[in-house]
């Protein structure tokens, strides 16, 4: 028999990490990764953080040095996109009008940027942030820009707009919702963030959407708002979210809804494909339903245990999502997934900025919101991955000891 | 250029050129050092990077924040009192010479 080939695509950190677990996990057969950027497998998450205002430069995104791929015997094709999935025949069609035949294919395709759909999102100084190259742009942009508008407060918004106003330009702020990073997080840390920002510097104007962009020769002077404000800009950012690329896998008949639909092995209905990452739907033990997260926890350890199922390891994903936001003095960590809690409580210093808000769902301990408080979300991580057993009131009152009653949980 | 000598769990020495201000996570990274994960890139989100430093040389190498004390509660292999994060020894003039061992696994 032919050595098998696992066939990846994208090139991002779950498609990385699934390749580099394949052959730490012995695979000896061929790996292919495509992906249509032009560089090797990087970071994203500095990308609004310490890449974008020049702490750290290219050497440290890579998640690897180019050698890597040769060393391990991983073929990049890079600048090469898929255009269609031949599940019968395992065939895939690329746009270089090369094919490639695979026995297992993971789809780690990632999620784009999502545009906006107004007049004048075309124009030139309207830039969203999603690939390095967005980066560079707007590193260089960042430099001249005077008076910026963010539009969407989530994650990213909030990562550059705590960036740009360390530039000395003028930042709006402008969120369609009451609640910046409200799909995420408890009104609690939403409204600490917001606060943050604004003392910082910044305008946030919430219930606000754009109603159009307008420019002059082709360049962008400023957003009219939904609410009827006009906001002169010489630069704004669009992060509004961002749509999972799962258009081929739709074509190649598979479920696909809000991302490429997966069981809790991390397949799709073909036990021969899988999904991993931004781009993937799937069951988790950390909510009610199905999620799709957008991080490097998730990428990481999908691609681990996508790997070990080829590897002929199989077990079932139920890693503790984990997360993490740096916006000016403040890292938020978040362990769970606080979404639908019906009870939130706040323990420790949230006015010197040392704090954690446990959310609870009927009861349970279902994820912990940290701002500069490790601690803490050490032992949210630690519970989570067991039977947490914690009380609202245990968790409000900052003389019981979580550490112990870790110990104590795990114990058990 | 300061030099770091990464020992692997069988015992073989990698000696490397890391330049000052680069951290010793990010020197076996650029050079391939198998043994290092660094799963967050330097975040301090995961433990990945686990290295134990060489006992007497302990005292050179810059004072453990909360933070990563907190997170070398995650190591995959045994935390010992000279674990460290790698991400966390950044590279100076001082910490030339430096010798860490890398753990069995990092996840």
């Amino acid at each position: 028999m032919a050595s098998p080939v696992v066939a990846i695509v994208g090139t991002g950190q779950a498609g990385f990490q699934a390749a580099a677990s394949l052959r730490q996990d012995g695979f000896a057969g061929r790996i292919v990764m495509i992906g249509d950027e032009p560089v090797p497998p990087y970071q994203r998450p500095p990308l609004s953080k310490s890449y974008l205002a020049r702490d750290s430069g290219l050497d440290e995104l890579w998640l690897r040095p180019e050698s890597f791929y040769a060393q391990h015997q991983i073929e990049v094709l890079a600048r090469e996109t898929l255009t269609a999935i031949d599940r019968t025949e395992r065939r895939l069609q690329l746009a270089s009008g090369a094919e490639l035949s695979w026995d297992h294919l993971v789809l780690a395709t990632g999620a784009r940027f999502r545009p906006l759909a107004v007049p004048g999102a075309e124009l030139d100084g309207v830039l969203p942030l999603r690939t390095l190259a967005d980066a560079d742009i707007l590193r260089e942009r960042l430099d001249q820009a005077r008076e910026i508008v963010v539009v969407g407060a989530g994650f990213i918004g909030l990562e550059f707009a705590s960036v740009a106003i360390t530039r000395g330009a003028s930042v709006h702020i402008i969120e369609v919702t009451q609640q910046p990073m409200g799909r995420v997080v408890s009104a609690t840390i939403s409204r600490f963030f917001t606060d943050a920002h604004r003392r910082w510097g910044a305008e946030v104007s919430l219930g606000t959407g754009v109603r159009r962009i307008m420019g002059a020769a082709g360049r962008v002077t400023g957003v009219e708002t939904t609410d009827g404000q006009y906001l002169p800009a010489d630069l704004v950012l669009i992060c509004v979210g961002v749509i999972p690329n799962a258009e081929l896998a739709r074509g190649a008949g598979l479920a696909v809804d809000n991302g490429i639909i997966v069981d809790e092995y991390l397949a799709t209905a073909d036990p021969r494909v899988f999904a991993i990452g931004d781009c993937a739907n799937f069951p988790t033990p950390f909510a009610t339903g199905r999620v799709r997260l957008e991080s490097v926890q998730n990428a990481v350890d999908q691609g681990r245990c996508v790997a070990g199922q080829i590897a002929g390891k199989p077990a079932v994903y139920d890693k503790v999502p984990w997360f993490w936001s740096d916006q000016g003095d403040f890292k938020l960590q978040i362990a769970g997934i606080t979404v639908g809690h019906d009870t939130a409580v706040l323990r420790g210093d949230a006015e010197g900025g040392h704090f954690s808000v446990f959310c609870f769902r009927a009861g349970r301990l279902i994820g912990v919101e940290s701002v500069n408080q490790t601690a803490d979300h050490v032992v949210a991580r630690r519970l989570l991955a067991g039977d947490p057993r914690l009380t609202p009131e245990q968790a409000a009152d900052v003389s019981y000891d979580l550490r112990a009653h870790t110990r104590s949980v795990a114990a058990r | 250029m300061p030099q770091i000598t990464y020992v692997h769990s069988n015992g073989t020495r990698q000696t490397i050129d890391v330049p000052v201000g680069t951290s010793v996570m990010r020197g076996a990274i650029l050079n391939g050092i198998d043994g290092i994960v660094a799963e967050c890139g330097g975040e301090m989100m995961c433990a990945t990077c686990h290295v134990y430093v060489e006992e007497d040389q302990l005292g050179r190498t810059p004072t453990q924040s909360d933070d990563e004390k907190a997170m070398l509660e995650f190591t995959a292999s045994e935390r010992r009192p000279n674990s460290r994060l790698s991400c966390q020894l950044v590279v100076t003039p001082e910490l030339d010479g430096l010798v860490v061992y890398l753990p069995e696994t990092q996840v």
